[in-house]
């Protein structure tokens, strides 16, 4: 791989170049903001190219074979300290680059489709592409600096995307929203940061990783908890998350970009990628664990109770995220990017498809004002929907596909990297450190994979099966069902092709002890874990065979009830009569579900209605008194001043020359005496 | 023979009456004349001595000096036209917009 520093700067450069050539020609031309098909192609050919380059380096590089270094220039050089612009071509980035620019590249090409009548086309393809540029500098960095310029990269990105219908006030907030609660993570990130190198003395990753011996326990545990408070802010956990689902303000291939390929898989890959000196601080990894489980439960209650489709959708991230969590508080760092892959898979399938649902109702919903009816709903709500798999099959097809890899029915993608998760977090519950709290923390994934299955079969039921339900919603809208249709074929091609891998993807991670059972042969058949074992510090797994076989057995009965129960209650696509039992059932655990634990309220009466009480009350008073009196004083101080010494300012050009001279006869007789 | 000190005398009476001439004065060319006079009586004083020591030096310094004046004068006058055009009087107790 000697080209490997070329291919890599060109891997960096062309998402960059996309953005500023939509992005500059576009500001200053309004005659090529109308070429959308060149428009288009610019920006898809931006992500494609790295991608197709990114196929290639994963055909070059070995199995086990070392890391490939591209420095291409020092960066900040300051006294001990240095930082280059260089990138690491190692298994793990390798993984993340594929996702990034597949994935991306898929969201790419369904968005001309989806894009295609916005004002704004040129605009967001140009940020769609500052996004890639930006995660693609986040996962192949070679120092922790350099994947701190895409973290807070991926922040602006999403911050422009999810507010870039900015003219309603709602979404610039949901921008804002998702703004400043990054913030609050990338905070405790460079904190973390400045604790390496006060330890370490370097930022390169493979500096620290080598160097572990430098850092005190105590201080492994602070950069461990500070790093992953750093990803619960980018990746969505508990206490961060809620800035999530408001994301959905943004166009939906956005929500997917954000949700499947890029911004939240980061704190995933962070932690993965210091997998070395998260196994050496058990408190840490505890930690993530408790907290990947809890968000994996909480989200998915939320996400039971939605109507938006997005919204089931963004919780249903969230949830996923802390089973990711969870593998990662487990040890099962492999387990977490296999499900990262996975769901990249399957979310951007659901995203997408969503999106094409969208389309089709924002389409009734013009048909219906051009016959002159004047008919308003929300296009996003599943309960005006229902029926729609006879109007749109390829979108049915695929929707259905990846929700039955989501719910973990076997053998499609979610089933594996679930199930790897709930074992290497079972197997976690027999090691040195808290044993049982892992146990607990099992059972916790096993409800959440009930549920997961419960609520992604009730949004697809209450979307596809039965009737049509919006003429019955608003007598108005009758015969709108003229007016759905499938969408354009650069929006059902990524569809397919992402439903084909939702399908497939499980394959990357088969269980070893699935060939070890039937052929007494213990090889390796875990292609994700054969391809990542040198860059991730794996526990690995002790269970007996038999235990494996009776943890997947209870997977497959979890999933299969979920998805029977859903079918149950939902499957005639009876939405709001079966959300009326769940609430009678549970009552006001039902209520809190619906209303998100509050959370929102919570950090808005705990957090920032005191600051900003205190900022009225306390600081501007401060700042208009104590601030503004010193400043005002040492103005006042020299006006004084000058208020007599200016008239010594006369004007008279004879009065300065005799001052002048009688200087000049003063210094000189000084000299000469 | 007449002695050096008859020309320092006169080379600073010359410059006296200059900076007088400056100080009193109100009309900007007179007193542009009247610095000419404090360069000349220097220039004076700068010639005598060099031929009081035989060293060519202080007449070099003499045409540097002279030179100079001449530059300055351009400048100058070139500035006091320019004030008369505006003013219609070259009166430099009525130029005095810098005044606070």
């Amino acid at each position: 791989m000697e080209s490997a520093t070329t291919l890599t700067t060109l891997v960096i450069l062309f998402p960059l170049l996309g953005f500023l050539i939509n992005g500059l020609i576009g500001l200053s031309s309004d005659s090529f903001r109308e070429k959308k098909t060149l428009i288009g192609t610019i920006a898809n050919l931006a992500v494609f190219i790295p991608f197709a380059i990114a196929v290639y380096f994963f055909l070059n590089m070995g199995q086990g074979a070392a890391p490939v270094f591209a420095e291409l220039f020092t960066w900040i050089e300051v006294g001990s300290f240095s930082v280059d612009i260089a990138y690491q071509l190692d298994q793990l980035s390798i993984v993340m680059m594929l996702v990034v620019t597949g994935v991306g590249f898929l969201i790419h090409l369904y968005s001309i489709g989806y894009m295609w009548g916005d004002e704004g086309y040129w605009k967001f393809f140009a940020f769609l592409n500052l996004f890639i540029f930006a995660m693609l500098n986040l996962v192949m960095a070679d120092n922790l600096l350099l994947l701190f310029l895409g973290w807070e990269g991926v922040g602006l990105c999403s911050y422009l995307l999810i507010g870039f219908w900015y003219e309603d006030m709602a979404n610039a907030a949901a921008g804002s929203k998702a703004f400043w609660y990054n913030r609050v993570g990338d905070f405790a990130f460079l904190v973390a940061m400045f604790l390496t190198f006060q330890y370490v003395g370097s930022l390169d990753f493979d500096m620290v990783l080598g160097n572990l011996d430098a850092i005190p326990a105590d201080g492994k545990f602070w950069i461990g908890l500070l790093m992953f408070i750093g990803a619960t802010g980018k990746s969505a956990q508990i206490p961060l998350f809620v800035w999530l689902p408001d994301a959905m303000a943004g166009p939906t291939s956005v929500s997917a970009l954000i949700h499947a390929a890029t911004m939240v898989t980061s704190g995933i890959y962070l932690i993965s990628r210091m997998s070395e000196m998260f196994v050496m601080a058990p408190e840490v990894m505890m930690i993530i664990a408790v907290i990947g489980a809890l968000t994996a439960f909480v989200a998915a209650t939320i996400a039971i109770t939605q109507n938006d489709i997005k919204r089931v959708l963004a919780y249903s991230t969230v949830s996923q995220l802390g089973y990711m969590f969870l593998a990662l508080g487990s040890g099962a760092f492999t387990a977490a990017m296999f499900h990262v892959v996975t769901h990249a898979f399957f979310k951007a399938c659901l995203f997408l498809g969503s999106g094409s649902v969208i389309h089709a109702m924002e389409h009734v919903e013009h048909g219906l004002h051009n016959e002159g009816k004047d008919v308003h709903f929300d296009p996003q709500d599943m309960r005006f929907m229902g029926g729609l798999k006879e109007y749109m099959p390829s979108t049915y097809k695929t929707f259905l596909l990846a929700t039955i890899a989501i719910a973990g029915i076997p053998p499609l993608a979610g089933f594996f990297s679930k199930d790897e998760i709930l074992a290497f977090t079972f197997n976690a519950g027999f090691g040195e450190f808290a044993g049982s709290l892992y146990l607990i923390l099992w059972g916790i994934g096993i409800i959440t994979a009930f549920l997961t299955a419960f609520y992604m079969f009730r949004l697809t039921f209450g979307t596809f099966n039965g009737e049509f339900k919006l003429p019955e919603k608003i007598s108005e809208a009758a015969g709108g069902e003229k007016f759905l249709h499938e969408s354009p074929k650069t929006m059902t091609i990524p569809l397919w092709t992402l439903g084909g891998l939702s399908v497939v993807g499980g394959f990357l991670g088969v269980p070893n002890f699935l060939l070890a059972t039937f052929t007494h042969h213990e090889e390796h058949i875990n292609l994700l874990h054969n391809w990542l074992h040198n860059v991730t510090a794996d526990f690995g797994l002790t269970l007996s065979h038999a235990t494996e076989w009776m943890l997947m057995g209870i997977s497959i009965v979890i999933a299969v009830a979920g998805v029977y129960s859903a079918y149950r209650m939902y499957g005639s696509g009876a939405t709001e009569s079966s959300d009326a039992k769940l609430s009678d059932w549970f009552g006001g655990l039902y209520q809190t579900w619906k209303e998100k634990y509050n959370l929102d309220e919570l950090y808005e009466g705990v957090v920032v209605d005191p600051i900003v009480r205190m900022s009225d009350k306390g600081l501007a008073k401060f700042d208009m008194k104590i601030v503004d009196g010193v400043v005002n004083t040492v103005g006042g101080v020299v006006r004084l001043f000058g208020s007599v010494f200016r008239y010594t300012q006369t004007g008279v050009t004879s009065s300065y020359a005799l001052a002048f001279i009688l200087g000049v006869i003063l210094i000189l007789s000084m000299l000469i005496l | 023979m007449i002695g050096i000190d008859w020309f320092l005398a006169l080379s600073a009476l010359l410059f006296c009456i200059g900076i007088v001439g400056v100080l009193i004065r109100k009309n900007a060319i007179v007193i542009f004349m009247c610095v000419e006079l404090m360069l000349n009586a220097v220039n004076l004083s700068l010639v005598s001595f060099s031929s009081h020591y035989g060293n060519i030096d202080g007449q070099i310094l003499v045409f540097f000096s002279l030179a100079i004046a001449a530059a300055e004068a351009v400048v100058g006058l070139a500035i006091i036209i320019a004030i008369f055009r505006n003013n219609l009087s070259v009166d430099i107790s009525n130029i005095n917009l810098l005044r606070w």
